[in-house]
């Protein structure tokens, strides 16, 4: 059972209220306790059954502008005791930073909205039993699968975030997440493939059949692949790995990177980074959403934002810290973006696909090519050639590579855009990228 | 050594007792305690951006019976949270029966000391070695834009507790100083970034100015960058320098020689035992009995004693690397590879040093026989897709060869290529093997573990080079 609001409120006051008695100016804590439950089914038998109870206490002390951190795993009053004075202990020897504060009063979070974040269901280990059963059924009819694996996971999550600033909050959150990976064979060469869903709510859950047979079938395409020539072409992101850009985005107007200037988008506030029919949202207050939040890691209320409107930049994504090193307020991303997503493009899937008379159209990258302060990147790559509007034949061993700063303003998005992780993108394009392949 | 059970509800023979009740149906199992300290201390833009120590306790129980793997873990060490796991494990394995295996095998030999690196060194001495590699960086010239170092050091206590009332104990230190800088010249940013470290304490690693070697090898690479062109696209000749490229053999070969692929038969590899899988000369063995090295350990996860299994022997593939389970169901031997990041984590087979063994060949050979092609010296990080085969890795380093003459350095690129095929493709291999500075965390299933890995000078016939210069 996953643990009440109070016991995790006693926890945290403890902490704050120890700390300033041993002579701490600011106290900011989080408390967690996660309860997780896994099975795991291989080829149509049970493979493995996981479950886990974790605690952690994440403490941070401040002496005026001095700041020091522990993290714990063990809630005994009589172990936080011992880690409180050496978090103090370390604080008193730290260099201060004029810049390490607590958020302002005024910024905190006022009230705690329900966003349907909390599914009280319990799916037990026979039902999850039964659903991957349906799972690889489904995944294993086609005679080229040899190999399915498939997983449920069940989490629930309660959390209190406390600073001695009188804040107080946390909420019950919960997740169900399940996935399939099957791997194909022909003529002694194999690939593999999945699907993956997660949803807040048990009852959201994509159908086990759904799972299965999107996972073989996307195995199936695949094999047999080629390697094609290098050359410049359009490539064509699809919805999975489209997201990514978002990611990189995020990663390059992040207060830190600005305020430490390695980011490739440094100075580039007000300016035009994509074309001008892009819209990049971020909101942390969709109901059921997998990225949603009532206030940001320091407790700053959170809201709407847009951080791309008609292709010009318009806000980096601040914490305290750095917004202090920058002049600029908090806006609550202190912990990152939320649910992040593009506004969909005017043109249907169909018709993207239809735009030229050749593209790449890339299902899967692999490899950290992306570098944040030149903008410069080079990933390996699979997935399909794609000859007027027709997906021909398989492609691998391949990678695709450009700059960041190029490759955001040649973009044109695709209207399929789905909700269904934390940062979502349609299907999208860009023009000009360079493959290298023989 | 902890005592894991003071200040707690049950002493090692009640907690034996659980132990021998849950797992009398099974093959395998056990009840892995860990105690775990680490800090981690940050300066960057002249500042001391963090200080954090971490604690954190738990246990893991495992009951593996047949190909099935139930387990349970908590950070409570108690009776109740002991008996609320047992239950678990024993309804999930109900209907199966297995026969215990004893046999762990027993081992003298150590190969790091028991030291605690966070208490070895004092807090006020770290934060002054941080600022002097601060100041000695920034004293280099207004070219240094940014300066990012740390200190992560780390002490794990573990206790495994099998069936038989075998307890099996080791502890752990590790340590790693890093620094990264990001030097600005006409408008252009390029990072550098080195490290160092091991199973020893800090000072093993910094004494004597050698900190200053770190910091200068970080300024060099990045100065080779802001001079760097455009990297060529397509397929090339490859010679990849000795030590840290080595991550190469990780990806390319060491993932997909793994028991765990093999056994489920999702590894490009797993049909391929006995042939040639790699050129002649080139011998492939991942060592855990490496003195102090990153990747080394006394007893593996499992408590098995860690060994140097040969993977490949003059082109032949001789091993897979084996946890207890995988081994079992191959009719084979731990080779004493079964690793967890920590006790939240199920055992998996993994790599420890992973090395390609000195051939006969100079690293100029190399060079001065390629026409076109580049010469790659340090990396990023790398990826397998173990059921294709296909692998890549990202070049920090690296430069053009034109008419067997290094020339002017190139952008950061990925390489990729295909796993079972390029070992044939190693055409020289270098007499100059060379062990990685201490850096290398491997990621498996979401398990980060500490790695090491080591080569000569190879040349690679063919490969594709990610670039944007066609």
């Amino acid at each position: 059972m996953i643990k009440d609001q109070e016991f995790l409120k006693d926890i945290a006051s403890f902490c704050i209220e120890n700390s300033k008695k041993l002579g701490a100016t600011d106290v900011g804590v989080k408390v967690i306790h996660s309860v997780s439950e896994n099975v795991s089914f291989r080829n149509k038998k049970l493979d493995e059954s996981n479950r886990a109870d974790s605690f952690a206490v994440n403490l941070t002390t401040y002496i005026e502008k001095k700041k020091s951190s522990i993290n714990s795993s063990d809630l005994s009053k009589s172990n936080l005791e011992k880690l409180i004075e050496r978090c103090i202990d370390a604080t008193k020897i730290t260099p201060s930073d004029e810049n390490n504060s607590l958020p302002d009063k005024d910024l905190m979070s006022k009230e705690i909205r329900d966003l349907n974040l909390y599914d009280e269901t319990h799916y037990p280990n026979n039902k999850k039993i039964e659903f991957l059963k349906k799972v690889e059924e489904t995944a294993s009819t086609d005679e080229k699968i040899v190999n399915t694996e498939a997983g449920f996971t069940e989490n629930k999550n309660n959390f209190i975030l406390a600073n001695s600033n009188g804040f107080l909050g946390g909420y019950k959150t919960s997740n169900f997440s399940s996935s399939c990976v099957a791997v194909s064979r022909i003529n002694g060469a194999m690939e593999r493939d999945y699907e993956f869903g997660s949803t807040r709510f048990l009852q959201d859950m994509m159908k086990p059949e759904e799972i299965g047979k999107i996972a073989a079938n996307k195995a199936i395409k695949k094999l047999g692949p080629k390697k094609i020539k290098s050359e410049k072409i359009g490539v064509i992101f699809d919805k999975r790995i489209s997201k990514g850009i978002l990611s990189t985005l995020a990663s390059a107007i992040s207060a830190s990177a600005i305020a430490r200037g390695t980011s490739f988008l440094k100075d580039q506030i007000n300016s035009e980074v994509f074309p001008n029919s892009i819209n990049i949202i971020d909101d942390p207050k969709i109901e059921k959403g997998l990225g949603s939040q009532n206030f940001d890691s320091e407790g700053v209320e959170t809201n709407s934002l847009k951080l791309v409107e008609n292709g010009i930049l318009k806000n980096y994504l601040i914490d305290t810290y750095y917004g202090k090193k920058l002049n600029l307020k908090s806006n609550g991303r202190s912990g990152g973006t939320t649910n992040l997503y593009f506004e969909n493009g005017a043109l249907s899937f169909k018709d993207l696909l239809n735009s030229e008379k050749k593209f790449l159209y890339i299902t899967e990258t692999i490899g950290h090519g992306g570098n944040i302060i030149t903008g410069d990147y080079s990933v390996g790559a699979s997935g399909f050639m794609v000859e007027d509007g027709e997906l021909t034949y398989p492609v691998s061993e391949i990678t695709i590579a450009g700059n960041f700063k190029e490759m955001f303003k040649n973009i044109t998005l695709a209207n399929d855009l789905e909700m269904k992780y934390s940062t979502n993108a349609p299907t999208l394009l860009i023009n000009q990228m360079t493959v290298a392949g023989k | 050594m902890s005592n894991f059970f003071k200040e707690t509800d049950i002493d090692t023979s009640q907690a034996e007792a659980i132990v021998t009740e849950t797992l009398k149906k099974c093959d395998d199992g056990e009840l892995y305690l860990e105690n775990h300290k680490s800090e981690s201390i940050v300066l960057d833009d002249n500042k001391i951006k963090s200080s954090t120590y971490n604690s954190d306790q738990g246990y893991g129980f495992r009951a593996v019976t047949g190909e099935v793997v139930a387990y349970s873990h908590s950070n409570d060490i108690s009776k109740e949270s002991l008996r609320k796991s047992s239950e678990n494990l024993k309804d999930t394995l109900k209907s199966k029966k297995g026969t215990y295996n004893h046999e762990i095998p027993k081992t003298n030999s150590k190969y790091y000391e028991n030291i605690n690196p966070i208490e070895s060194k004092t807090f006020d001495s770290k934060i002054d070695l941080l600022n002097s590699v601060n100041n000695y960086l920034r004293s280099k010239g207004s070219i240094v834009n940014q300066v990012t170092a740390n200190f992560l050091g780390e002490h794990k206590s573990i206790e495994i507790i099998r069936s038989d009332n075998q307890v099996l104990k080791d502890d752990r230190p590790l340590v790693r100083f890093n620094v990264s800088v990001v030097l600005e010249k006409d408008g252009k940013k390029e990072t550098g970034v080195y490290g160092v470290g091991g199973r020893q304490s800090y000072d093993d690693y910094l004494k004597d100015g050698s900190w200053k070697d770190v910091c200068d090898e970080a300024f060099r690479i990045a100065n080779v960058n802001l001079e760097s062109k455009p990297a060529p696209a397509g397929e090339m000749k490859v010679v990849l320098g000795p030590g840290w490229p080595a991550i190469l053999i990780h990806e390319a070969i060491g993932h997909g020689l793994e028991g765990d692929f093999n056994r489920k038969k999702t590894s490009a590899f797993h049909n391929l035992m006995g042939q040639q899988v790699a050129s002649e000369g080139v011998t492939i063995v991942d060592d855990g009995t490496l003195h102090q090295r990153r990747g080394s350990l006394t007893i593996d996860d499992e408590g098995t004693p860690t060994e140097n299994t040969v993977l490949i022997e003059n082109g032949i593939l001789k091993n897979y690397m084996q946890d207890r389970l995988n081994a079992r169901l191959m009719g084979t031997k731990s080779t004493g590879s079964g690793r967890r990041e920590s006790y939240k984590h199920v055992v998996l087979p993994r790599m420890r040093n992973t090395m390609m063994l000195s051939g006969k060949y100079s690293q100029d050979e190399m060079i001065s026989s390629v026409d076109k092609g580049i010469f790659a010296v340090s990396f990023g990080g790398g990826q397998v897709d173990i059921t294709s085969g296909k692998f890549v890795f990202n070049c920090t380093e690296a430069y053009e060869i034109n008419n067997g003459k290094i020339g002017s350095p190139i952008k950061g690129a990925t390489l990729i290529g295909d796993g079972p095929s390029i070992l044939k493709e190693v055409s020289l291999v270098g007499n100059d093997m060379k062990l990685d500075p201490g850096i290398g965390t491997c990621g498996k299933a979401g398990q980060g573990v500490p790695v090491g890995v080591a080569q000569p000078s190879i040349l690679i016939n063919k490969m594709t080079v990610g670039g944007t210069k066609l």
